[in-house]
């Protein structure tokens, strides 16, 4: 295809669609330039930048969220503010309410994508509120601050509907580099600047690796739309069953395993971890939280987008996938096992955190490979494959949603008490509970977080995990490895209660250090950090489970179709 | 009110009231004591209601309660009541009010105190309610938390390490169980075609017609009997216990023994027993010796104790081990046949007896060393004696509460072992035996205590000065537990006819279980 076809294409067939799909990503473009131009002008001092982010966030949210219930709806809604609603974002059925490649082929629209952007500008919009809460930045550098973490939150959009390997790696990128910033945003620190070096090299290095993957998969199929890649492979390899022997297959796997570890590294997988206790250290914990929630949220999103890609019935292929869904889940027990052992000795909050999220990582990666294992169930098995595979996606985006106000409450609340203590040791946490009033909320809502995180009820994060844990259980019918990985998985659970207990029995049960002032915080934090916790409860334990569940459920019926 | 609202305001009743503490002002500790109470109360009454409507000639659940609550993974918000469920919700009830009457002797942080041991109750509430697995297991985990804190921020000197030692022994179990939870849900996809089922209900039913292959119940039984051995507690996962007893402060040690423990019991007989009929049978002689060494291991371990709180913690041992005994004693024949089905229904009504008993004397054996302690301070049994004379009314209710725990006829602690012990009998004469032998030792251990503490010339310990006599608030507690240990030894029948017809029942459907899982394996030996 030339480019002047392409460009013609693009102009006459989807181009319209294109753009009516697009357009909460161009509101999040327009503010990101909007807060340049204000700093140019001069306007930053007039209209605090943190509004013109938060404006333009809503904005887009209400974009993204027209789009879905649009779907949701089917496009007739019977509620007048809805239908207008609809109106206003100019929905139209042969747009946003056709699902389909949009951007000749880059990008794809669909449930799944439109549930996940709104997540992730969901959690931008309370990750802006916290840096308002906890004044970091300043008003000096607030216009650079919200740019480049609107910046990154767009790379990560486009990561929730990727469809060709090229935007794989822009989006990537995209999310990444902003956040090397951020991640040393702290300037004048020096712990904050190796961190960000660290994570520069560590990134810089893994991109690498995943272009030289990506190269090595276009050559071999001839081809960089991902849907395409399952079928072009399955061309390639005729009649041939699976087997490493075979030059074809190595070439291919080896590029498969090169893109997974760009990946593995947004996702903080063992042994792709290496950065992130590091940048989580010297990061302030605002930014930790954003990269703890949304740059993995988005990653899975591609991760499931790219290995869906190989997805067929010919049997070469389903023992490709099968091939690798194990593998992603023998990862996922390594990560959590080493996430949660290494997590012990941690005196540093947010080093804890990391390794937390490192663990939390390995849980979730387990629902991807049940995903595989279910969807290339050999034909005799007893199991509804598509079903099954549509739990997992389904418990996996209940998983991220939960982990999305579990996470940020567990570091907004460092952020917080830093705030009044001003350090982030778990040695600062000593008897923190016999402070005033607020901080006495913000102790309960940490061990509300930390007891889901844990995975007890009746917190949401042990209804994902059951989720999690169920779907991979099914797996274990296809192959038994599957129950092994879940077991282990089960006793992870117990591993890590050791270090969260150890933090909540420092702030419950020890008495506060000799001299040390007894703390507290401005009331209007302790509601925030309230309202972020309370959809963890809500999660667990009230009947609004299953309508998220449903909308889970709904959102991933869309990549099976 | 219907019965949805009563089984469900039982269970939430105490969480409601626990969030109107909240409204509370910081000083009216005392307000918020007695509005606490008054949860606690309420909660209690309901439960009475609950057995006013409960009709104890029917076997099987009464006043159902089901609605939908995750569909797509089949997971219900059910509820329910039966003969074996009924006596335990009572239990609860009683004694987290008398434990509520107890927590005066709280001095600090009382807020977060009652709330905790508010939410403590609607867990355990829950648990006895609950007929999905799914909201079984949550319940079974909400009663963790507070737990965790009751011990971990208000017990004793090494609180921390009991609470996490509490903890972790726990969770260790829950997990267990949850993977058992995930085997029947696979297990019963298969059978119900596409999504698998949470509800006990029929999972019971399943497991009852033959439906789960036996290597799969042998294992779940195994994953469940652990998580529930710990909680019961039953040698060798009882080490959580003594610690976490003689940490807790007096209110919870309470609820721990006279609750937390029958919980074990329950789950076994409500989930492990029921839903792995055949596996039950496999391990019943291993699940009988079990209960006999637990039964002498307690008691030669109460036997060494010089706290006394570890002490009564170590009975608790020894005293469980008859509940474990008594649903276990299942013999069979060549043919599959049950042999004497009567005697195993006695033992079964026995141990789930003693877990009543149990419950109202070790509740009372713990509130009894909690009002010394308040006194002296300490709870060396060499250094007590002589109290008869300083405080002869506590002493007298305190030997009473003593003998129901050593099973003296006549009170509450001799039906469930005489019923056990005839009833083993029949499945072993040389356990039956030995399990004997420990009422000796029970006798042996408790009546040296007596000697030690309320016997002898004079207190000649630290804090002699602080020894006065019962207060009115500690005369309710003792006198009701007392008073109860007595009705119970008296007229055994008021909880025995609640729990026969659903017990015989449950043997049958046991029965049942094993004979269909035994022919549906059958022919796949045979092909072998």
């Amino acid at each position: 295809m030339s480019a002047n076809t392409l460009i013609d294409e693009l102009w006459t067939q989807d181009f319209y669609r294109s753009v009516e799909i697009f357009v909460p990503e161009l509101i999040l473009s327009a503010t990101i330039v909007l807060l340049l131009l204000s700093r140019i002008m001069g306007c930053d001092k007039k209209v605090l930048p943190c509004w013109t982010a938060v404006g333009g966030v809503l904005l887009s949210f209400a974009a993204v969220f027209g789009q879905f219930l649009y779907l949701k709806t089917g496009g007739n809604s019977s509620t007048p503010p809805v239908q207008t609603l609809f109106e206003l974002t100019r929905l139209s059925e042969d747009g946003v309410g056709t699902i389909g490649t949009y951007f000749s082929g880059l990008l794809v629209h669909d449930h799944f994508a439109t549930l996940y952007r709104m997540g992730l500008l969901l959690f931008l919009l309370l990750v802006i509120t916290l840096t308002v809460l906890t004044g970091i930045p300043d008003d000096e550098d607030g216009p650079d601050f919200y740019v480049l973490i609107c910046g990154s939150t767009l790379g990560m959009l486009l990561a929730t509907g990727v469809n060709h390997l090229l935007m794989l790696f822009v989006a990537i990128e995209m999310m990444s580099l902003p956040s090397y910033v951020l991640v040393g945003f702290l300037k004048g620190r020096k712990v904050s600047s190796e961190a960000a070096l660290k994570y520069v090299v560590y990134g810089a290095g893994s991109a690498g690796v995943m272009l030289y993957g990506i190269s090595l998969l276009s050559g071999l199929l001839g081809s960089g739309v991902i849907s395409e890649l399952g079928g072009r492979f399955a061309f390639l390899m005729q009649d041939q069953a699976f087997s490493l022997g075979s030059s074809e297959t190595i070439t291919l796997v080896l590029g498969i395993i090169m893109v997974l570890v760009g990946v593995a590294f947004k996702l903080s997988l063992v042994p792709f971890h290496f950065w992130a206790p590091d940048a989580f250290e010297g990061a302030s914990a605002e930014v930790g939280g954003f990269l703890s929630v949304a740059s993995k949220a988005a990653a899975f999103a591609l991760l499931i987008r790219f290995v869906m890609g190989f997805d067929g019935t010919a049997p070469v292929l389903q023992s490709l996938s099968r091939f690798i869904g194990i593998g992603l889940g023998v990862m996922a027990v390594i990560s959590m096992t080493f996430g949660n052992l290494a997590a012990y000795t941690q005196t540093n909050m947010k080093r804890l955190l990391a390794y937390s999220t490192i663990a939390h990582a390995g849980y979730m990666l387990l629902a991807i490979s049940a995903l595989l294992v279910t969807l290339n169930a050999p034909s005799n098995s007893e199991l509804n494959a598509t079903q099954e595979a549509v739990h997992c996606v389904e418990g996996l985006t209940y998983y991220l949603a939960v982990y999305l106000f579990m996470n940020l409450t567990a570091f907004a609340v460092v952020a917080l008490v830093r705030n009044q203590t001003f350090s982030e040791d778990l040695s600062a946490y000593r008897g923190l509970f016999s402070g005033g009033p607020t901080i006495k909320v913000l102790c309960v809502c940490l061990a509300i977080s930390f007891f889901s995180l844990v995975g007890m009820p009746p917190f949401g994060g042990f209804t994902a995990k059951l989720f999690i844990f169920l779907s991979a259980f099914k797996a274990g019918s296809v192959h038994w490895i599957m129950w092994a990985l879940v077991g282990l998985g089960g006793l992870n659970t117990a591993f890590s209660l050791y270090f969260y207990l150890k933090v909540l029995k420092t702030v419950f049960m020890d008495s506060p250090a000799e001299g040390q002032p007894a703390v507290d915080a401005p009331p209007l934090v302790g509601w925030y950090v309230l309202i972020l916790s309370l959809p963890i409860v809500i999660l667990g334990a009230s009947p609004l489970q299953d309508d998220l569940s449903r909308i889970a459920e709904f959102a991933a019926e869309s990549l099976f179709r | 009110m219907s019965d949805a609202a009563l089984l469900s305001l039982t269970i939430f009743t105490p969480t409601i009231f626990a969030v109107l503490l909240m409204a509370f002002d910081k000083k009216a500790e005392e307000g918020m004591r007695v509005f606490a109470l008054i949860g606690t109360v309420c909660t209690f009454l309901l439960s009475l209601v609950m057995w006013g409507r409960f009709n104890s000639a029917e076997a099987g659940y009464q006043m159902m309660v089901s609605a939908p609550w995750i569909t797509n993974w089949n997971i219900d918000y059910r509820l329910g009541v039966d003969g074996i469920s009924l006596p335990l919700v009572l239990l609860t009830g009683l004694v987290s009010t008398l434990a509520a009457v107890a927590s005066w002797s709280i001095k600090e942080k009382i807020r977060g105190y009652l709330i905790l041991f508010l939410m403590l109750e609607t867990g355990m509430m829950g648990v006895f309610l609950s007929l999905d697995f799914f909201l079984f297991y949550v319940f079974w985990e909400v009663m963790l938390l507070p737990m965790y804190f009751l011990i971990g921020v208000w017990g004793g000197p090494r609180r921390e390490y009991a609470a996490l030692k509490f903890f972790l022994y726990t969770l260790v179990g829950s997990v267990l169980m949850l993977i058992a939870m995930l085997m029947f849900y696979f297990d019963s996809s298969k059978l119900a075609g596409g999504k698998g089922v949470f509800s006990l209900i029929q999972l019971t039913e399943y497991a009852r017609t033959g439906g789960f292959s036996q290597t799969n119940q042998l294992i779940a039984f195994i994953l469940l009997f652990i998580g529930f051995a710990i909680k019961l507690p039953s040698f060798p996962f009882h080490t959580w216990l003594p610690d976490a007893h003689v940490e807790a402060p007096t209110p919870i040690s309470m609820i721990l023994a006279g609750v937390l423990l029958k919980m074990g019991g329950y789950g076994i007989i409500r989930i492990a027993m029921p839903l792995c009929p055949w596996a039950t049978q496999y391990a019943a002689w291993y699940l009988v010796a079990l209960g006999v060494f637990s039964i002498l291991y307690g008691a030669f371990a109460a036997m060494a104790q010089t706290d006394f709180k570890r002490m009564v913690a170590y009975s608790s041992v020894s005293h469980m081990g008859y509940v474990l005994i008594g649903l276990a004693v299942w013999k069979i024949d060549e043919t599959g046949a049950t042999v004497r089905p009567d005697h195993w229904l006695m033992g079964m009504q026995g141990g789930m007896y003693q877990m009543l008993a149990h419950g109202i004397s070790s509740a009372g054996m713990f509130f009894m060393v909690g009002v010394i302690y308040d006194r002296v301070h300490h709870r060396d049994l060499n250094k007590f004696g002589g109290l008869m004379q300083r405080m002869p009314w506590y002493s007298g209710v305190a030997v009473g509460i003593f003998f129901a725990g050593l099973g003296l006829p006549g009170l509450c602690g001799f039906i469930g072992e005489a019923f056990v012990v005839l009833s083993m009998w029949n499945f072993n004469p040389t356990l039956a035996i030995l399990a004997a032998s420990g009422v000796i030792l029970t006798a042996g251990y408790i009546l040296w205590t007596i000697q030690r503490v309320y016997f002898g010339p004079e207190y000649k310990g630290p804090h002699g000065e602080d020894l006065v006599d019962m207060n009115g608030r500690e005369s309710s507690v003792a006198v009701s537990l007392l008073a109860l240990a007595i009705v119970f030894g008296i007229m055994p029948s008021i909880m025995l006819d609640v729990m026969n017809p659903t017990t015989e029942a449950l043997t049958q459907s046991l029965s049942d279980g094993y004979d269909n899982s035994s022919k549906a394996a059958a022919p796949q030996v045979s092909l072998k």
